[in-house]
């Protein structure tokens, strides 16, 4: 057996998610985010995460071991790297409880061409998600400080994504 | 190159939604032009709802610029270097 024939093959057959982070001053994003990523994980797909800063930071505190979170990328490098193809991904989760979230979520939609699947979230998320005009899954739920109602969501929707986008 | 927030801008809008800032573009710059997401300006890729319309008074431009904690600003500045290269890109 060849072994780096097998790895390289290995390689290509997996999938992996960015999980693009907003920003974190709605306190369910990195508890939302790292239960998200476990679930990706139990489903064989690779998280990789970008975001500003202070949400990577977050993150990285919080899964220290890197359990969860595969790669973490910063947020304009990311951007520039989907809009030059230099790289893509499987699936496409956008954290959405602003405006800048929605900007986001349009900017990978666009430049992808994919299905991008945005989770809304927050005080005001249905206003948010009324804002949303273009293709997307929405994923939404009242949460601001109990991460419940969008965990609920991602056991609902999660099966149905990893094997319909 | 500068990068943005090193520029000498000035904010024409703040908080504003792409619908805002495509209306302000079209009612108050001489000429504009369309471009998509991702388009490099002052090296970055731009973020937003398409159509994103960036503005042209001679070498002003009117430009959305959007922070993930802040949201979308409308900004003009003066480089007469950025606007000939984005019209050369654009004709």
């Amino acid at each position: 057996m060849i072994a780096g024939v097998v790895t390289i093959a290995k390689m290509k057959d997996k999938k992996d998610a960015l999980l693009l982070l907003g920003c974190p001053q709605v306190p369910v994003q990195t508890g939302i985010a790292l239960y998200l990523m476990h679930g990706l994980r139990k489903h064989g797909v690779v998280p990789v995460v970008a975001g500003n800063p202070a949400a990577r930071m977050l993150i990285e505190v919080s899964d220290p071991l890197h359990h969860y979170v595969g790669e973490m990328i910063d947020l304009d490098t990311c951007i520039a790297d989907l809009a030059e193809k230099r790289r893509v991904f499987s699936y496409y989760i956008v954290f959405v409880h602003n405006d800048a979230g929605v900007s986001y979520a349009a900017t990978v939609q666009a430049i992808t061409g994919k299905t991008v699947v945005a989770l809304v979230y927050g005080e005001h998320f249905q206003e948010v998600a009324g804002t949303i005009n273009f293709p997307c899954e929405k994923v939404t739920a009242k949460a601001v400080h109990n991460p419940m109602p969008m965990k609920k969501k991602i056991d609902e929707v999660l099966p149905w994504l990893v094997s319909n986008l | 190159m500068a990068c943005i927030e090193s520029l000498k801008y000035d904010i024409i809008l703040q908080g504003a939604s792409f619908v805002e800032c495509r209306e302000y573009v079209k009612a108050h710059c001489s000429e504009f032009v369309t471009v998509n997401p991702g388009f490099k300006i002052f090296e970055k890729a731009i973020i937003g709802v398409p159509p994103i319309l960036i503005g042209f008074d001679g070498d002003t431009i009117t430009f959305p610029f959007t922070k993930p904690c802040y949201g979308t600003y409308l900004l003009r500045t003066e480089n007469p270097d950025e606007a000939a290269r984005i019209r050369s890109i654009k004709k």
